[in-house]
């Protein structure tokens, strides 16, 4: 006895195997990011005021990812439908876009996004120092607005060395614009553009600052979701990438020729995850970009 | 017709094309198979040699705990030589080397003992069989499947063997103990004790996901013709009421540790709380995070976990049950609906195991109406199979005795665990000895059993062959009387005030205790080893006989116990593809002792005749 189902529908589910399997699939992945985003909420509802920061992504860069994401779920609709209709070269098309966005999608996070993070720079200033600093924070406005303090300064690091060199007593920093006009709400954040640090100069003394780094995962909890949840995500970006690349590949040519209606249902399967892929992004945009 | 002599006939034709056809080297046949069957006995072969080792892990433990302080003779310099002076100093064990055999004894147990063992091996093995299944749906996963279990078991193992030995967090690896364990000087990044707990369990995670995908996807897409779903065999429901649990509440562990992972070696704060301090140093940390989190997160996946620990034990007994007491189970509609209902409940009573967290009254109101609801449907099932007992002809073959010990041993384990469920008594309890005993009693006598009680049942279908019904013998009744002997005392013990991560066993405390008491436990602590050693010994038959009557067995038939379902209709052992024309089920699972016919069992194949009654779902009233 051979399996059977494995192309064609069994009548009374009226699902053929792999469509099961990926659904299934998929319903324990929305637990696994599930798990991450309840994380997420539980952290941010458990931080002090002023520690869950706002507005440290680049958004009009996240939404352009967010544009190539979607674009990539409608190709790859596409191309299932061209092989559908039996166009081989139309799929081919099609298939190469969405692996292009997919591939465009990560350089844009590995190569621009998270070395850009990784070059900025925080200090979380000492409660009893808050008061020395005020110039740059602005909490008695904030306080008179009803609106939570600013416990951090960030910018541009001038002094590198500081990081490691116990000698040198005081972090240089280029200050975000914010920094430079703390009672301007048009300079606050989020910006829609991104705007960067500006030439005024700060110096915040070590002795005031309860920690300072890049903005790396250990920077704050904020930072650790983000890039845990990014990570895990642009993990299955890649998966996506390889699976269609594979599909793409001569193999896809092969499969085709022997059963066409198989590949088209690989490329069904691997589009429904592609889609949940994408589907996690939307919610990862909003929750780390824009709120 | 007989079906039995008709099937055999054929599958002697079947052999031989068979040997003509492909002709498998031994590595595609034994090792990277792709066939069910080789796969279930991979899982039951592993699982059982890993359940042999968690066990002697408890063994050394229980020498700690009978004889604190002294000198382990023999062994006790062999492991000292052989895992460093850190794990048994001069004969004598170290607390941490304690610590670490607590928390990978919990961990082997689980999750490369039992959900191997009764979930993925017999879950692997029968349920294409009975549903009248070539295979599973996806052979090669299945392989990754079992694959990504064994490499994750090795890695499990190799941290015995790293700098510092192997996680001491204990099996539930409460941060923030857990994040800042094993590390410092003298311990590696990633090869120490705790690192490689979680890449383990990352690989073990990866493995039942792969599992349950296949498991529902073969019950829902590979059912044979006219095997509809109120004609499954009460095992094929359990074990796809498991198979959601796995899938579902997996992953939300697997994201927890991925967090603990990013915590060790990536220096976040995912469970690490604002000012944490160790050893009086404050820890270079941005802090913000939440230890309380991970045991959400951990208890999402524990509490199904212990469903998943037990319906399969359940669906086993089921089926020996209704075997053995050659009439229909009682209230087969129940039952599913009750293992539907235990595996739904099962995702919503967590946060039971955090009492002493001081969740507030609202949320402990919540989760203890949720755990009463749940022993509802429990009983339901417990209730179906002592009710099926009643008035049958019992067969006491011996996995129906193991089947017939587990109902009072699951009962004792499931009634203990009512006071746990109330947050006032849990507040006493929580973490002795009591809460040991209660859950020892479901997943030790109660799984363990019914996992032996399926082995000697399903044997023959593996092998052509029965297993020795006198050594078999000589394994139960040992094996019932020290169970009870070991787990027992540990209710007593628990309700003294004994707390279950003594490393001294108590010795310290027992002064204190005859204070207050005028009693204490820790004069239990050397009878109760006593019994685990004893037990241990017991397994011994058990272990030959296994392996004996592989070759030298009583030959039999392809349907020894004169049973329904479909399984019994393939050869034994089933040839690769299992049937040799694709079954048709035309009655329910457990077609015994009808009236009017010559044998008192029909079995699923058999067609119904046409001065027959409809063909009917298992009958639900008393007087069968």
């Amino acid at each position: 006895m051979e399996i059977p189902y494995t192309v064609t529908a069994r009548p009374d589910t009226g699902l053929w195997n792999a469509k099961v399997g990926i659904w299934l699939f998929l319903a324990s992945e929305v637990m696994l990011f599930g798990g991450l985003f309840s994380a997420y909420i539980f952290l941010r509802l458990d931080a002090e005021p002023g520690y869950w920061p706002h507005g440290l992504l680049n958004v009009p860069v996240g939404t352009g990812n967010t544009a190539i994401l979607i674009a990539s779920s409608v190709t790859v609709v596409l191309a299932w439908a061209a092989l559908k209709m039996r166009q081989f070269t139309r799929y081919k098309i099609y298939m190469g876009i969405t692996i292009l966005c997919g591939v465009a999608f990560l350089v844009v996070k590995l190569a621009y996004e998270w070395p850009q993070k990784f070059e900025h720079f925080g200090a979380y200033i000492k409660p009893s120092a808050l008061e020395k600093y005020e110039p740059y924070l602005g909490n008695k406005h904030l306080l008179s607005e009803g609106l939570p303090p600013r416990v951090e300064i960030t910018g541009h690091l001038h002094n590198h060395e500081a990081l490691h060199d116990a000698s040198i007593k005081d972090y240089e920093v280029g200050l975000d614009p914010i920094y430079t006009d703390p009672t301007n709400p048009k300079m606050d954040r989020p910006h829609f553009l991104y705007v960067p640090p500006t030439e005024k100069i700060a110096h915040i003394d070590k002795a005031d600052v309860d920690r300072a780094t890049m903005f790396l995962p250990t920077h704050n909890t904020y930072f650790a979701t983000y890039f845990t949840i990014t990570g895990l995500h642009g993990l299955h970006v890649l998966g996506g990438v390889i699976v269609f690349t594979y599909l793409w590949l001569p193999f896809g040519s092969r499969l085709y020729r022997q059963n066409p209606e198989h590949l088209a249902n690989r490329v069904e399967v691997a589009g429904l995850f592609w889609h949940f892929v994408d589907l996690v992004w939307i919610f990862v945009f909003p929750l780390f970009y824009l709120l | 017709m007989d079906a039995s002599s008709s099937v055999s006939h054929a599958a002697h034709d079947h052999h031989d094309t068979a040997h003509e056809h492909h002709e498998l080297g031994f590595f595609r046949k034994y090792v990277f198979s792709t066939d069910h069957k080789v796969i279930g006995l991979q899982y039951l072969i592993t699982g059982l040699i890993f359940l042999f080792l968690g066990f002697c892990l408890m063994m050394l433990m229980r020498w700690q705990l009978a004889y604190p302080g002294k000198e382990l003779p023999v062994i006790g310099n062999l492991i000292g030589r052989m895992l460093g002076p850190g794990s048994m100093n001069n004969g004598v064990m170290t607390p941490e080397f304690y610590n670490s055999l607590g928390a990978m004894h919990g961990t082997i147990m689980i999750f490369l003992g039992i959900v191997p063992v009764a979930f993925a091996a017999f879950g692997n093995f029968v349920v294409p069989l009975q549903i009248g299944a070539p295979d599973m749906t996806f052979p090669k996963v299945n392989m990754a499947s079992y694959q990504a279990f064994f490499v994750g078991g090795m890695i499990m193992l190799i941290s015995f063997f790293v700098p510092g030995g192997a996680a001491k967090g204990g099996w539930t690896s409460y941060t923030p103990l857990a994040d800042i364990a094993d590390k410092g000087p003298g311990y590696d990044v990633i090869f120490n004790g705790q690192t490689l707990w979680l890449i383990g369990f990352i690989l073990l995670i990866t493995s039942s996901l792969l599992g349950a995908i296949n498991f529902i996807a073969t019950i829902i897409q590979l059912r044979a013709k006219g095997m509809t779903w109120m004609r499954l065999p009460f095992f094929v429901w359990a074990q796809f009421v498991t198979a959601f649990l796995l899938l579902l509440a997996f992953p939300p562990l697997e994201s927890a540790i991925v967090m603990q992972l990013m915590d060790r070696v990536a220096g976040t704060s995912f469970f690490l709380p604002t000012g944490l301090v160790v050893n009086g140093t404050a820890v270079s940390i941005s802090g913000g995070g939440s230890p309380l989190l991970w045991q959400h997160l951990f208890w999402f996946l524990g509490h199904p976990e212990v469903y998943v620990l037990i319906l399969p034990g359940m669906g086993i007994v089921a089926e020996v049950i209704a075997n053995n007491t050659r009439k229909p189970l009682w209230g087969y509609k129940s039952l599913v609906l009750a293992a539907l209902v235990l595996g739904f409940l099962s995702f919503i009573v967590w946060a039971h195991h955090m009492w002493l967290t001081g969740m507030g009254t609202a949320v402990s109101a919540f989760f203890q109406t949720t755990t009463m609801i749940i022993s509802i449907p429990s009983v339901i099932i417990l209730s179906a199979f002592f009710i099926s007992l009643w008035g049958g002809s019992i067969r006491f073959t011996v996995p129906m005795l193991f089947a017939t010990a587990f109902l009072p041993m699951f009962g004792i384990g499931g009634l203990t665990g009512i006071p746990l469920a109330f947050n006032s008594a849990d507040l006493y309890l929580h973490d002795t000895y009591y809460v040991i005993a209660h859950f020892h009693y479901i997943v030790a006598p109660g799984t363990i059993f019914a996992v032996f009680a399926g082995i000697y049942y399903w044997f023959p279908k593996a092998t052509g062959r029965k297993m020795n019904d006198f050594w078999g013998k000589v394994h139960f009744w040992p094996s019932l009387i020290c169970m009870n002997a070991i787990f027992l005392p540990m209710f007593l013990q628990g309700m003294l005030g004994m707390h279950r991560r003594w490393y001294d066993g108590g010795e310290g405390w027992t002064l204190a205790s005859e204070k207050v008491w005028g009693l204490s436990g820790f004069h239990w602590n050397l009878p109760i080893s006593i019994a685990a050693w004893t037990m241990g010994v017991a397994q011994i038959p058990f272990i030959i006989n296994f392996f004996w009557s592989i070759r030298h067995g009583q030959k039999v038939g392809i349907n020894p116990w004169e049973a329904t379902t479909l399984e019994w209709t393939a050869p034994s052992p089933p040839p690769h593809g299992n049937f040799l024309t694709p079954p048709v089920a035309y009655r329910g699972p457990y077609e015994y002792s009808l009236p009017g016919r010559a044998k008192d069992f029909t079995m699923q194949t058999e067609p119904v005749e046409p001065n027959e009654r409809a063909p009917h779902e298992p009958a639900m009233s008393l007087s069968h």
